[in-house]
């Protein structure tokens, strides 16, 4: 095999006294892609971050094109060749997408910018990497993955030699998918070493060359991914192993009274007389493409979204939902996939998120009863298993699957029967989700009614009783778990409307 | 309650919490007040005088009323720019009800903080309801009481009864003075100032409403998907403000008398200066009355102070505006570090 272009050797990084990264090491080639794996906070980021400049080592040594380099921040990295492509995009998005991608180094003509010259470079760019982005379009107005595209290109035309992609995919519809990895092959055709970060199995199986897993600060090794099965990653990963079978056959009683009805349920675009029942104790999956609607009629049934119409009934009564209010007072409870934007608050302790949709009943008299707050909050810490020092830790500092289960939580507080969990899972590592899973399960024996919307085809075969598929808004399939499989969803999920031209 | 022994541990957890939370940059702010005291203190004539520690007092009462207000509309991440010119204007229209109309002096103070009230509930009708940024809201609010305040008076200043005259004893709500009494008056306005901050420190921290401000200031949209009525308490926090408006209405008209059509502008500045001395961030979710008190009084020991090292008292200005970049910068220091 060829030389390295990037060793890191030893690695040691401890912040305020907690180790962080213990003797790591890690190497890439040239035209190879190099997946990196691990649980979060299992130190991907971290080894990342020292790379790349944005914080110091405590020891080891990174060699870099056969020169031992210390990158003081991420300029000097960018300009020695090693660029990241970040998870959230840093776009602007009120520039076009020339702008965008020559920031900072803009084409000249004297004191002015040279805009034909930048949007024809960008132009050829574009061109060489195959997508048809026009240079003078406005950003914000491009697609999630579009804008991935333009931020591999701002990427690809510094000249780097090195790139790291930190979950690409975790925003794009499968189409997408499909173009990134055909520039990220492309990419690796040319000689450039590529890191890969990913939560998602099939990818790395898909186009990596070797698998490199953490695990708690340490590396616990690299395999050749044509040699290695999803099962040895996922072990390595967790150390141990984690069940992935499909559900065989629904475990709803026959006669569970259906709990939530939904009747040709309006709201925009994305919601085009959806109609579906919910029954006590079951877990029914919400599968479809990006688009389709699933979030949409989700908020719509929550009243976070007015509805334009349509009706909801609860165990058969129906319901006025025209604010969350309504909706939490019928005994809905919504996890949303962005738990920090729309589920937590994330500067308050545990205490007072758990309490937060249930406040009334932790009063006494006019005060706040803060020792019956506590109370609960270390109830659902130990029996969610929430690892957490106390239930006065600030929520932002634990990991996502701790977050999402402090969500379930100020749902089992409110007593909430009916739970709607849009992916359940996202941005979870493997070890949590198995966890998340079992959760679920547990809360449908215990007679609460789930709607689970979920990406993730896998999921939603290992989780549901029943599956329903959207497709621009339009319920396209209910299929009983038994005759579910992937073709069938898929099927559906790309059952598109026949549209006249006018 | 599962008995005495949890009980006392969560009173415990609970006094050890409010220390922690106490922290640092409060412990800072009282450090520099104290320091700043001594300093006038050892630097200025007489500045240890009784007489001089009143007129500390009776130049707070008005900025910490409006500070306490402005302070819960900070929490939610909003802003009152309303605050000074509805605080004249209350106190405008109620001095010329008296005056002009002969309302009894003691519905006339009620109205005033009545008034100053429904001010409030219109800047949180139009932020909570209308979606108006509350920059622009209470800015459009802060001009119409402005010119409500000139239009009502006929631009004619209003000065309120003199402490003998018959209505005056409104004044001794504030400070006392009489015979027997030491000559710089007793500051009964202090007892009431630390009073409404002591309610006004249990409401936020430990009522249902207070809980709700904090955490709409904290994450809007999550504290409403939880079922959490948002826009009711929101509008609450403005009328908390325009209320503190209205009392701080007739704290100045009882310390200062005279009150001029036009002016108030600027005094919301101060509010909000004091505010944000005292540790509440202007994005919101985080915030205590009692580190406002102390804002506020950082900045009356800076006005009352620097005349008797030989400065003037525009002073005051030029080195408020430094502690507030100060107090804002250990801040977001402190931040950092808890970040880091």
């Amino acid at each position: 095999m060829n030389k390295p272009i990037l060793t890191m050797d030893g690695i040691s990084k401890a912040f305020a006294g907690v180790r962080a990264l213990q003797d790591v090491r890690f190497d890439l080639m040239r035209g190879e892609i190099h997946a990196l794996m691990g649980e979060n906070g299992a130190g991907k980021s971290t080894l990342m971050k020292i790379l790349t400049g944005v914080c110091a080592r405590d020891a080891g040594t990174i060699t870099f094109e056969g020169r031992p380099v210390t990158f003081k921040n991420p300029r000097e990295a960018q300009a020695a060749g090693i660029v990241i492509v970040h998870q959230e995009l840093n776009m602007l998005n009120h520039l076009t997408a020339a702008q965008n991608v020559f920031i900072g180094r803009e084409p000249m003509r004297g004191k002015m910018i040279d805009d034909d010259k930048m949007n024809r470079d960008a132009h050829a760019l574009f061109q060489k990497l195959g997508i048809g982005i026009d240079p003078k379009a406005v950003v914000g107005g491009l697609t999630v993955g579009r804008q991935q595209m333009c931020e591999i290109a701002k990427a690809i035309s510094t000249e780097a030699s090195v790139i790291i992609f930190d979950e690409p995919t975790a925003a794009l519809t499968d189409s997408e998918i499909e173009d990134l990895f055909k520039t990220i092959l492309d990419l690796r055709g040319r000689g450039i070493g590529i890191v890969y970060i990913s939560h998602r199995m099939d990818e790395i199986k898909r186009i990596t060359d070797r698998v490199t897993v953490m695990r708690d600060g340490a590396c616990v090794g690299t395999l050749t991914t044509a040699h290695c099965t999803k099962d040895d990653i996922v072990r390595m990963m967790v150390g141990r192993t984690v069940y992935e079978d499909p559900k065989s056959r629904s475990e709803v009683p026959a006669d569970a009274p259906v709990a939530l009805s939904v009747r040709r349920l309006r709201a925009g675009p994305l919601v085009r007389d959806v109609s579906f029942d919910l029954r006590r104790g079951e877990i029914l999956g919400l599968s479809g493409l990006m688009g389709a609607g699933r979030t949409e009629t989700a908020r719509a049934i929550f009243g976070a979204d007015r509805p334009d119409g349509g009706e909801v009934l609860v165990n058969g009564r129906l319901c006025r939902i025209r604010s969350p209010r309504d909706a939490v007072a019928a005994g809905i409870g919504y996890l949303s996939e962005d738990r920090k934007r729309y589920g937590l608050l994330v500067e308050k302790d545990i205490a007072a998120n758990i309490t937060l949709a249930s406040l009334r009943d932790f009063m006494r008299g006019l005060s706040l009863h803060r020792s019956k707050e506590e109370e609960e909050a270390r109830r659902h810490i130990e029996t969610l298993r929430i690892k957490t020092p106390s239930e006065h830790q600030e929520v932002r500092k634990l990991s996502g699957g701790n977050q999402q289960k402090i969500v379930v939580g100020k749902w089992l507080t409110r007593d909430s029967q009916i739970l709607i969990f849009d992916e359940p899972t996202r941005g979870i590592d493997v070890g949590a989700k198995a966890e998340i899973y079992a959760l679920m399960h547990e809360l449908a024996r215990q007679g609460k009614s789930i709607l689970m919307i979920s990406s993730d085809l896998t999921e939603i075969l290992r989780m549901s009783d029943r599956v329903m598929v959207m497709c621009e808004g339009r319920k396209t399939a209910e299929i009983p778990i038994e005759e579910a499989t992937q073709e069938k969803i898929m099927h559906a999920a790309t059952l598109r409307e026949a549209r006249r031209v006018s | 309650m599962s008995g005495n022994g949890s009980h006392s541990t969560s009173l415990l957890s609970n006094s050890g919490k409010l220390f922690h939370n106490f922290g640092k940059q409060r412990l800072v702010a009282i450090g520099a007040l104290g320091v700043l005291y001594l300093f006038f203190c050892a630097a200025g004539d007489n500045f240890a005088a009784y007489n001089t520690f009143v007129s500390i007092l009776d130049s707070s009462y008005y900025i910490g009323f409006l500070a306490i207000g402005v302070t819960f509309v900070v929490i939610t991440g909003g802003i009152d720019l309303s605050c000074g010119t509805v605080m004249v204007c209350c106190a405008l229209i109620s001095g010329t009800l008296y005056f002009k109309l002969g309302v009894p002096m003691w519905l006339c103070l009620l109205l005033c903080i009545a008034m100053g009230g429904l001010f409030g509930f219109c800047n949180g009708f139009m932020v909570a309801v209308m979606k108006l940024p509350a920059f622009i809201a209470t800015l459009g609010t802060m001009m119409v009481t402005r010119g409500l305040g000139s239009i009502v008076t006929a631009t004619a200043s209003v000065t309120f009864p003199q402490r003998h005259a018959d209505d005056g004893w409104f004044r001794g709500i504030f400070k006392l003075m009489g015979d027997g009494l030491p000559s710089g008056g007793v500051p009964t306005g202090f007892v009431l100032l630390i009073l409404l901050a002591a309610v006004m420190a249990f409401i936020l921290n430990k009522t249902r409403p207070g809980r709700y401000i904090l955490a709409l200031g904290s994450n809007k949209e999550a504290t409403r998907l939880s079922g959490v009525d948002v826009v009711k308490w929101e509008i609450l926090a403005y009328v908390v403000s325009g209320l503190f408006a209205g009392l701080a209405a007739i704290a100045y008209a009882s310390i200062y008398s005279t009150i001029l059509p036009g002016t108030g502008n600027g005094f919301e500045l101060d509010g909000i200066a004091g505010t944000v001395i005292g540790g509440t961030s202007l994005s919101g979710g985080v915030g205590s009355i009692a580190g406002t008190l102390i804002g506020v009084f950082i900045m009356s020991v800076l006005r009352t102070g620097l005349p008797f090292v030989g400065l003037q008292p525009h002073y005051q200005l030029f080195f408020t505006g430094f502690v507030l970049a100060a107090a804002v910068f250990a801040d977001v220091l402190n931040r950092r570090r808890r970040k880091g």
